[in-house]
């Protein structure tokens, strides 16, 4: 069992080393800090919303708000960003409103229980449109802070540096770590993700729960939003369109599985820089195009899903039919 | 806007629970019509204009054909217990086979037969994850969905075009043209309507469809070939959005891999629950589906006529499904307490 456990997270780094040393072999000074730095800061946001939609997914549950969210985040900080705000302070507002939202979704799908899929749908149109409401344009963000925020950096051995946005996504991975595994909350999400009516007997509360993942996704995916827009110093209403595709594969890259109940965050940030480093090797090659991105990112998520498969179907002997 | 539908609370009375169902979405779109007739008027003028029909109702029904026929496949889908996010990577697959057969000079009867077959390809991809390999459907459709609009991007670059474009008499004429001042894509979309009836509701396999959402494991046991029904559900639904991909590539006469029919896998599910229909599976409402599929184009349409800013199209769409689902909820609450129901699973 404990072997199981790890065998997926086993699998996603191998995968991930494996096309690391493809990338070294292939081309000079790939096998360096500096790449793995940037591909941490490029996909940063990915991660951070990847690892909400670990929760959400590891409740059995999916969240398709994502995308939508990081939009309307960096709308709304630009916006008051003109109107002389400090972008911590719209910062922190807008991780409110991504808690009270997601919480909302939450509270819809257990109390009207209609499946989590139409409800954040739902949420997708209502955020993305609420992006359209706020500005139709992309809106720079002025404030000095982002220069600071795009300044700050830790080097790392080698030439390569971990940039603000790398940091961030390596603090709410840990924070993340800590909920998951450290905390009865992240007991139980894995208690209604195995089994939801077993978890409702052994006393787990199903609604505070499930109103606390989504809460929990809102906060990540708002997060996301607040990375990108300090990363793209600008908040654009179609920003973030299919992230939540992305970070769906991220999760199942990283060992997940949708039916919920099985896997781990740390699985998920291998299965974000494996999406990153795909579209990575794709810029190096330079002459191969957006195509081979998409195409090779479904491979591989078929490779996974398969593997996946045997391994589950391997270890899914203990009881449940 | 909805205000109309909040008074009369359902009246969950289990003998009319059938007409109860097709009242909400209906109503829904009759509401929408009519708020529409008050805020602009003239709304409902139909004029003939060159020898076909013209007018706001009108469009509404051009416009949702595609939506509809995705839908209808996706209620076949989701009455397997499914789900099919891929429909459009399959329409863009299906867009970029008939530029480039095109482009090679194939007879366009030839080529519609192999945009359909092309369609019917990713079905058989599909099914054969989910019924053959056991994936989760929305995890084995979500890979179609990723590379599908780069298989397209493919095909077209096959002869070297970026969005490239066509002329054919057939296909456009299918699509745009127009037939007794009705446009001919009505008259393709309802012989598929009734040919996808005929196969559910007058074969077997409608109720083996259903029996396989309601409970594989009960159906197999009952001797229903599960996993075959599953196959079949993904092709057809791949062939309903090959046919919407025929249309609505014939409608731009150019392939666009990566911006054509965005969104539409989630159009078409908000038509399939509009409807009435269950992602638990189980239930298969055809009609109510294009129903759902004409309030979604109906509420697009009217809020482009209404004079709101289009920005607003998306939240108010977001609201009026979040109430239609609401509606509904109660319903479904009510409903599986009922003994005739069990639980799913």
């Amino acid at each position: 069992m404990i072997n199981a456990k790890y065998l997926p997270l086993a699998a996603t780094v191998t995968v991930f080393v494996a096309l690391f040393l493809v990338g070294g072999m292939m081309y000079r000074n790939f096998l360096s800090t500096l790449v793995l730095g940037h591909i941490l800061a490029d996909n940063a946001f990915v991660i951070i919303a990847a690892i909400g939609a670990t929760f959400v997914i590891l409740s059995g549950g999916i969240d398709l708000s994502i995308g939508s969210m990081i939009g309307f985040v960096g709308v709304c900080m630009a916006v008051l960003d003109q109107a002389g705000w400090h972008p911590l302070a719209s910062a922190a507002l807008l991780l409110c409103f991504g808690i009270l939202f997601g919480a909302m979704q939450g509270y819809l799908i257990d109390f009207c229980e209609i499946q989590p899929f139409i409800v954040t749908l739902a949420g997708l149109f209502l955020l993305r449109g609420a992006c359209f409401m706020v500005s139709l344009d992309s809106v720079p963000i002025r404030h000095e802070f982002v220069q600071t925020f795009a300044t700050t950096r830790i080097p790392l051995p080698g030439r390569g540096f971990l940039t603000s946005s790398a940091i961030v996504m390596l603090l709410s991975l840990a924070v993340a770590i800590f909920i998951a595994h450290f905390t009865r909350f992240g007991t139980n999400i894995y208690a209604i993700g195995g089994d939801k009516e077993s978890a409702r007997l052994m006393g787990v509360p199903i609604r505070r729960t499930t109103v606390m993942i989504y809460g929990l996704g809102g906060f990540y995916s708002a997060l996301a939003g607040v990375i990108y827009a300090l990363y793209t110093s600008s908040g654009y209403p179609l920003a973030g369109s299919t992230t939540e595709l992305s970070a769906i594969a991220a999760v199942v890259l990283g060992g997940t599985l949708l039916t919920g109940g099985v896997g781990l965050v740390a699985g998920t940030v291998f299965g974000g820089m494996i999406l990153g480093l795909i579209s990575t090797l794709i810029i190096f090659h330079g002459s191969l195009n957006s195509a081979w991105i998409m195409i090779s990112s479904g491979m591989l998520l078929f490779g996974f899903i398969v593997l996946h498969r045997f391994l589950v179907g391997s270890f899914d002997l203990r009881g449940s039919s | 806007m909805m205000a109309e539908q909040t008074e009369p609370r359902p009246v969950a009375m289990r003998p009319r629970m059938k007409l109860h169902r097709a009242v909400w979405p209906l109503l829904a779109l009759a509401a929408i019509l009519i708020v529409s007739g008050i805020v602009s008027p003239g709304f409902y003028n139909i004029r003939i204009v060159e020898g076909r029909l013209f007018g706001n109702l009108i469009d509404i029904v051009y416009r949702a054909t595609p939506t509809a026929l995705v839908a209808l496949g996706m209620a076949v889908v989701i009455g397997t217990k499914g789900i099919d996010l891929s429909v459009g990577s399959t329409i863009a697959i299906t867009g970029a086979v008939i530029a480039w057969r095109i482009q090679m000079g194939d007879p366009h009867l030839v080529v519609l037969m192999m945009a359909l077959g092309a369609a019917t390809l990713c079905g058989i991809w599909n099914g054969f994850l989910v019924a053959g390999l056991g994936i989760q459907p929305i995890i084995a459709t979500l890979i179609l969905m990723v590379s599908g609009r780069g298989i397209g991007l493919l095909i077209n670059l096959l002869y070297g075009g970026t969005n490239p474009s066509f002329e054919s008499a057939l296909l456009q004429g299918l699509s745009t043209g127009h037939l007794m001042s009705i446009p001919t894509r009505l008259f393709l979309a309802a012989a598929i309507f009734l040919a996808l009836w005929l196969i559910i509701r007058r074969t077997a396999l409608g109720l083996f469809i259903e029996s396989v959402g309601g409970n594989a494991a009960a159906a197999n046991l009952a001797g229903v070939n599960a996993r075959l029904i599953t196959f079949v559900a993904y092709v057809l639904c791949a062939l309903c959005a090959g046919w919407a991909g025929v249309i609505m590539t014939a409608d731009t006469h150019t392939s666009d891999p990566v911006s054509v029919a965005m969104y539409i896998e989630l159009d078409a599910i908000l038509a399939v629950v509009i409807g009435g229909g269950s992602l638990a599976g189980g239930r298969i409402h055809l009609g109510m589906t294009v129903i759902g599929a004409l309030v979604i184009q109906a509420l697009t349409t009217s809020i482009l006529i209404s004079g709101l800013p289009p920005e607003y199209n998306l939240v108010v769409k977001a609201v009026v499904v979040l109430f239609v689902l609401l509606l509904q909820s109660d319903n479904a609450r009510r409903a599986i307490t009922s003994p005739f129901r069990g639980r799913a699973r």
